[in-house]
């Protein structure tokens, strides 16, 4: 077994030194960042050259199934695939909400004609995928949603509008929460796909505080969709929803909120507001900054726990509760402490007397305080918790 | 003031509150902010400002002024922080204005303070060189030349520093490092030969600049207060400045507490509005909370510069440094209540988020004050 996993490595080495490219191998400015997608525009000509190499190989979604496309590894082999990546500091060749929410659950509760269809192409970044959740009556309380879909001969005619749409203006393919059934809440929701691109369906950007317009409004006018493109059974909507949150909030923790490859925090207090006996000098500073680095990696043993407690079998333990929470207060504090290390030189917004990193930060800073919002918010995440986990009841 | 307004302190606030509302809404900041507008502020609402008589609230009547006292200043500046209004209030007025008012000789205040009154003249505070608070880290140098002197150095985050006519410098006559004697302050025109000022563009969308002097000659005339002397003028004008903007802070605070509020008065989800579950409510409560203490405070620190009490610094760190946290806490808080769309520019809530990471920096955060207190308490 050890020995194959060896030669498994060796494999991945020679493959790695052949097909990533130099620059795939520097960090990456967030503008390089590959999401795929019919209209993808490449910055870089390398990048390309990566993602259809990784797609190629399905290791752009290493555990998926081989006849799908995807990278047919066990978990041992993705956990050397993933550290051979590190090793070289191999950019992602592909992010996108195809692989990190809609994927998963395809696989799960897609027919095989779905499978086939949607699949290949999320692994080789060809479709661009968005997620049609929430709308403006229906946030925390999401079920509430009123996006109407009513039979008509083979087609649902979909009517409604939806909100927060992440990069639907770049999306080609929708994972849309529509209600089939007005008398009931829950049990009234169907999941369905559908291309953006159908007649009826228009986008309009959200500008952000962080200046740029990321998500949009999404309406929908009498869109016609094929029956067969519901995903699970008429009704059946919720529990795949619910499915596609849970994989969502673990990818958000997992990948949003650690590493990142700016300067260590400690390193940019020292820089900007001094340093004295190789300590920190401002005290005060100083034991914040601990503070936080101690919690986060508190968090990420947590996260490793958890992971070899479900790799030994013994399933999500009630830790994995609390870390889309946790980990958004911990990012938006560590841009908090950035911002006061750094002291003026974070509080540009552009142009002449701060640098492109510095600017940055701003930015980010800003973006991070909807860590704790988007995917559901922390009172949400919390009330879970305390309800599910806690067996906490509503006094009401 | 004291903990109650005195009828005429009621009047100035009532007036100030109905002016700004009218005239400078948040709107009003959005349009400069969204038309790139070159100097940051509006001339026309600055001149019916001036006419109101606000440039010279400080000053004593034989300038021209109002003689209002920072109760006044205080009052005003707090209805201007409620709307995120951008004016020559704390760079001028507040600031500059009483450097002059403590520091200045007859002459000076002769030339200055009447100009100052009737809005003939914007000022701005050359202090800082770094990237975080530092009185006295100041490596601008003014060397003897002759019977005056000639300038040298870097200042960052000096507000207002763009559209100012003449600055304030502070720079260092002897001394190094952070030694609290050798600093000098120093009147200097900003069409100087030498001066050049460059704006910078911050997250709040409100004036700072940075700003170079190479061999700035100035005149003995030109120094504020005494040679090598000048910390102690320095302190006094910050500690003003530190009370002044928290009086704006706290207006600012105050009104993104309010907006929050009535958001989750009226935001329905689950079938209720928001504001019914617990979770946000003891939230709520505590910047309720938070904000009380913060207006006593602010209250006592105004009150304690008119009385010219001995314990201004230790009222300024408290206030400066409490009204910092509160409104970092509350923007924030703001924004996560509002959800989705209090991370979106078209609702306010954001603006103010921005406003409270600089504002807090300014004169001084959280952290450098808390040090100071523990420093002026002996501990
Ligand atoms: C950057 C970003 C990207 C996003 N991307 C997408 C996307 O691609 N697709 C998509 O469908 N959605 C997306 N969202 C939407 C996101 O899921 C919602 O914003 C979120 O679920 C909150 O809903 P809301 O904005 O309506 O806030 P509301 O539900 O109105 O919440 C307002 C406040 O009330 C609190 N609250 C609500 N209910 C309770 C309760 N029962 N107890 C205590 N507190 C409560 C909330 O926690 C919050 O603080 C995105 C959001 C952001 C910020």
């Amino acid at each position: 077994m050890s020995e194959n996993l060896e030669a498994f490595r060796k494999e991945v080495q020679d493959w790695l030194a052949e097909n990533c490219p130099p620059s795939m191998r520097t960090p990456m400015p967030e503008d390089e960042t590959v999401w795929g997608g019919r209209n993808a525009t490449y910055k870089n000509r390398e990048s390309k050259q990566w993602l259809d190499a990784m797609g190629a190989k399905g290791w752009t979604c290493p555990t998926w199934p081989k006849e799908y496309g995807g990278g047919g590894l066990s978990k041992e082999e993705n956990k050397i695939l993933q550290q051979e990546l590190r090793r070289i500091n191999a950019r992602p060749a592909l992010v996108s909400f195809g692989i990190m929410m809609l994927g998963p659950v395809l696989l799960e509760y897609g027919n095989e004609e779905q499978k086939q269809e949607h699949i290949p192409k999320i692994v080789r970044g060809e479709i661009r995928w968005c997620q049609g959740y929430s709308e403006p009556g229906a946030g925390s309380d999401l079920a509430g949603l009123q996006t109407r879909a009513i039979e008509d001969g083979d087609d649902y005619v979909i009517n409604g509008q939806k909100v927060w749409t992440s990069y639907a203006n770049y999306a080609d393919w929708i994972f849309c929460l529509v209600r089939t059934d007005t008398s009931v809440k829950h049990e009234g929701i169907s999941f369905i796909l559908f291309d953006m691109t159908t007649k009826g369906v228009t986008t309009k950007p959200i500008k952000l505080i962080s200046g740029s317009s990321p998500f949009c409004e999404t309406f929908f006018d009498d869109v016609r969709v094929p029956k067969a493109n519901m995903v699970g059974r008429v009704n059946g909507g919720w529990e795949i929803a619910k499915r596609l949150l849970q994989h969502e909030r673990s990818s958000i923790s997992a990948s949003g909120f650690t590493g990142g490859s700016s300067v260590p925090m400690q390193d940019v207090a020292k820089e900007y507001s001094g340093e004295a006996n190789g300590r920190i000098a401002d005290g005060s500073l100083r034991e914040s900054i601990a503070q936080h680095r101690m919690n986060a990696q508190a968090f990420q043993l947590t996260l490793k726990r958890s992971a070899e407690e479900s790799k030994a079998g013994m399933g999500p333990g009630a830790a994995s509760s609390i870390f889309k929470s946790y980990g958004a207060e911990l990012n938006k504090m560590k841009y908090d402490l950035l911002m006061e290390a750094m002291g003026t030189q974070a509080l540009g917004w552009e142009g002449d007397g701060f640098d492109a990193e510095e600017l940055n930060v701003t930015r980010s800073w800003l973006r991070s305080k909807a860590n704790s919002i988007e995917g559901g918010t922390t009172e949400i995440n919390l009330n879970v918790v305390a309800k599910r986990v806690l067996g906490l009841n509503d006094h009401q | 003031m004291g903990m109650v307004l005195t009828e005429e302190q009621q009047l100035l606030k009532d007036s100030a509150r109905d002016f700004i509302e009218a005239k400078s809404p948040v709107t009003a900041f959005r349009a400069l902010r969204d038309n790139d507008d070159p100097k940051g502020y509006s001339p026309d609402l600055w001149k019916e400002m001036v006419d109101l008589g606000w440039a010279g609230i400080l000053i004593p009547e034989e300038f021209g002024g109002l003689d209002f006292g920072m109760q006044g200043l205080g009052l005003v500046l707090e209805e201007a922080g409620k709307t995120l209004t951008a004016s020559p209030l704390v760079s001028t007025v507040l600031t500059c204005g009483s450097a002059l008012m403590l520091g200045g000789t007859q002459a000076q205040k002769q030339e200055f303070l009447p100009k100052i009154a009737a809005g003939d003249v914007l000022m701005s505070l050359g202090l800082e060189e770094n990237a975080h608070h530092a009185p006295t880290a100041i490596s601008t140098k003014a060397e003897k030349s002759g019977d005056g002197y000639t300038i040298s150095g870097k200042k960052t985050f000096v507000l207002d520093g763009h559209i100012a006519n003449q600055l304030i410098v502070v720079a260092r006559t002897g001394g190094t490092g952070e030694d609290i004697n050798g600093i000098t302050l120093f009147l200097v025109p900003t069409n100087a030969p030498g001066v050049s000022i460059q704006r910078t563009t911050m997250v709040d969308s409100r004036n700072a600049a940075n700003i170079e002097l190479n061999n700035v000659s100035v005149g003995a005339d030109a120094v504020l207060g005494s040679v090598d002397g000048g910390t102690d003028l320095l302190e006094q004008v910050l500690d003003r400045a530190r009370i002044g903007l928290a009086a704006e802070m706290l207006g600012s605070a105050q009104h993104v507490f309010d907006e929050t509020l009535a958001y989750i008065k009226e935001r329905k989800q689950f079938g209720v509005v928001i504001g019914q579950f617990q979770a946000l409510q003891h939230r709520a409560a505590k910047m309720f909370t938070e904000l009380e203490l913060c207006r006593s405070v602010v209250m006592e620190a105004l009150t304690a510069v008119d009385e010219k009490a001995n314990n201004v610094p230790l009222l300024a760190s408290l206030a400066k440094g409490k009204v910092s946290e509160a409104f970092h806490l509350i923007a924030r808080e703001g924004v996560q209540m509002h959800g989705g769309v209090g991370m979106t520019d078209e609702y306010d809530v954001g603006l103010y988020l921005k406003r409270s990471a600089v504002v807090e920096q300014a004169f001084g955060g959280p952290r450098y004050h808390s040090d100071r207190y523990a420093q002026l308490e002996g501990f």
